[in-house]
């Protein structure tokens, strides 16, 4: 089946000799919900913007659906939506209007695009503000406008650069909601976060890009596979009497009614419960210090480390994220 | 080249015009208003109360001279100021990337922003000479010559304002243009004397000005004066087109000031 999107030998030097992305390789399957994380400065927005040929790109090829962005431009264009990370909407129109204009500029005659503009409006709760200057919207409602407007033409690659931030839990969520349901209707999508948990809730593909360079691409559930410990904060209804000496993980008091455990792969939760209740410590609830996506993503593009530190047996006090700088 | 395609074209041309119809629309006391006083104060002040004194111009009263030229004045500022503002301001606020997102050729971007700078030069235009009314009776020589070369000379600035806002960084820069090199030219480009009026060199001098023939031939169009033959003007203002679009679409497909 042809990729959604086929990334092969990406470079991108800036003028002032930045060298931001170094030869990146990267497949999208159709229909995937697809991850590019990365830290500040990695790289993803220029993947992006070389994607929707808002940068030139310095080598490599790039093709969407098929479609070579170098020979068949229109065309990748066409399959292509984009919220971008920047508002960059004119806050001086309504919003129907900018919806409908966008529409327009894909060739969809006006009452048509009319047509999409209510339904996309309708879908995300703005419908009603239509005829509202954007400057007027808030900062979630300007979020969910770029989405109307990115889908307008009804792209079959939805590409979104941190779509949801600023945005308060609730909103979010019903972010959540709408793309899943999008993506489950056979859209493609590419999602940069820096909300993990967001990654790990929608997304089943992930690619990592660190330094200009991906250093991770596969699923989901083989890169949360990789995490070797995790650590679990105990909150404790009593303070303990003392901690367990023989203890099958390694545990420490963070206060007096907290406790953090390092649970390793393969390690059984009985095990340390056991020991706890023979210790008379009394358990009210347990929780991940930090999500398990997080975890593996500090790990990965700190200092530039490959994702063979990850491997079991690698493991060490180094790669607690609580211990790094 | 498909039918579709073109109809995609047109579609999407007839967006940009719209879009940017309604943008100084909405403004209208900010794009429209200022020209029309301060045309009718020049009316006032230089038809009225000093032309009296001046007389004849070319055989002609001083005020019926200088309503083509003032006409003309506020088509060159208004369609190369209409392109500018908003094509810099596209950038400024990056919805400029709504355009380059999508797929539209350069050219029909072009002509979508030229085509929104020729609606407000003519708008302002039609709305200076209502007010001329109040000052002089309506003078056509030549109606077809009249409404081609304010059409052809709306189109050679509000070229010329899309490449100002190509390469502005700065609100500074879009406005050093207009305020050193296109009023100067307009105000030495006969619009309130006829160049014969000059010594030999200063004709000479005036002769390099592009905006002297635009506002000599839609003079010709409308009293049947001119200094210079009307086909020499269309032939110079279409030159000028030819070679400004070409420079926008050449800056447009590199990418110059829009794209990393």
């Amino acid at each position: 089946m042809t990729p959604a999107l086929e990334i092969r030998g990406l470079k991108k030097t800036y003028k002032n000799g930045f060298e931001a992305l170094k030869g990146i390789d990267l497949e999208v399957a159709p229909g995937s919900f697809f991850a590019l994380l990365g830290p500040n400065g990695a790289g993803k927005s220029t993947t992006i913007g070389i994607i929707t040929s808002l940068i030139n790109k310095t080598a490599g090829t790039v093709k969407v659906f098929g479609h070579d962005l170098d020979t068949d431009l229109q065309a990748v264009k066409r399959s292509i939506g984009l919220v971008p990370q920047e508002f960059n909407f004119n806050n001086f129109e309504p919003i129907g209007e900018i919806v409908v204009n966008q529409a327009g500029y894909y060739g969809i005659p006006r009452r048509e695009a009319w047509e999409r503009c209510e339904h996309y409006l309708n879908e995300l709760g703005l419908w009603e503000k239509r005829k509202d200057m954007a400057r007027t919207l808030s900062g979630g409602m300007k979020r969910r406008l770029m989405i109307a407007r990115a889908l307008v033409h009804e792209p079959r690659l939805l590409i979104l650069d941190e779509p949801t931030a600023g945005v308060d839990i609730e909103l979010r969520r019903s972010m959540w909601d709408f793309l899943t349901r999008i993506n489950t209707d056979g859209r493609s999508i590419i999602l940069t976060t820096h909300y993990l948990e967001e990654a790990e809730t929608l997304c089943r593909n992930i690619a990592i890009i660190d330094d200009g360079g991906i250093i991770e691409n596969t699923t989901m559930k083989q890169l949360l596979a990789k995490l070797e410990t995790e650590t679990m904060v105990l909150d404790l209804s009593e303070p303990p009497p003392g901690l367990p000496e023989d203890a099958p993980v390694a545990l420490r008091q963070v206060d007096e009614l907290t406790l953090e455990a390092d649970i390793r792969r393969g390690q059984h939760l009985n095990d340390l419960f056991r020991v706890l209740d023979q210790a008379g410590i009394r358990v009210q609830s347990m929780r991940n210090k930090a999500n398990r996506l997080e975890e593996l993503f500090i790990r990965m593009t700190r200092n530039g480390q490959s994702p063979s530190h990850l491997t079991p047996g690698a493991s060490g006090a180094s790669e607690q994220p609580e211990n790094q700088a | 080249m498909s039918s579709t395609h073109l109809r995609h074209y047109w579609t999407a041309f007839r967006t940009i015009v719209t879009k940017e119809v309604l943008r100084f629309a909405r403004i209208w006391v900010q794009t429209v208003l200022p020209p029309v006083i301060t045309t009718a104060l020049y009316f006032i002040i230089f038809g009225g109360l000093i032309g009296e004194r001046i007389g004849e111009m070319e055989g002609y009263r001083y005020m019926d001279f200088i309503v083509p030229g003032l006409i003309m004045l506020a088509v060159i500022t208004n369609s190369y100021s209409n392109v500018v503002s908003s094509f810099f301001g596209s950038k400024f606020q990056r919805h400029i990337e709504e355009l380059l997102v999508s797929p539209i050729p350069n050219s029909v971007i072009i002509l979508g922003f030229v085509f929104g700078g020729v609606a407000r030069g003519l708008a302002v235009g039609v709305a200076v000479l209502l007010v001329s009314l109040f000052f002089s009776p309506l003078s056509v020589h030549n109606a077809p010559v009249m409404l081609v070369i304010v059409l052809m000379t709306s189109i050679l600035f509000a070229l010329a304002g899309l490449i100002n806002g190509v390469f502005a960084r700065t609100f500074d820069d879009i406005a050093i243009v207009p305020t050193f090199v296109l009023t100067p030219l307009t105000y030495l480009g006969g619009v309130f004397y006829s160049i014969s009026l000059l010594p030999e060199f200063w004709q000479g001098v005036s002769m390099l000005n592009p905006i002297l023939y635009m506002v000599d031939a839609f003079r010709y169009g409308s009293l049947g004066h001119s200094d210079f033959p009307v086909a020499m003007s269309f032939a110079i203002i279409a030159g000028f087109i030819a070679v400004l679009y070409s420079v926008a679409l050449i800056l447009l497909n590199r990418g110059v000031g829009i794209r990393s």
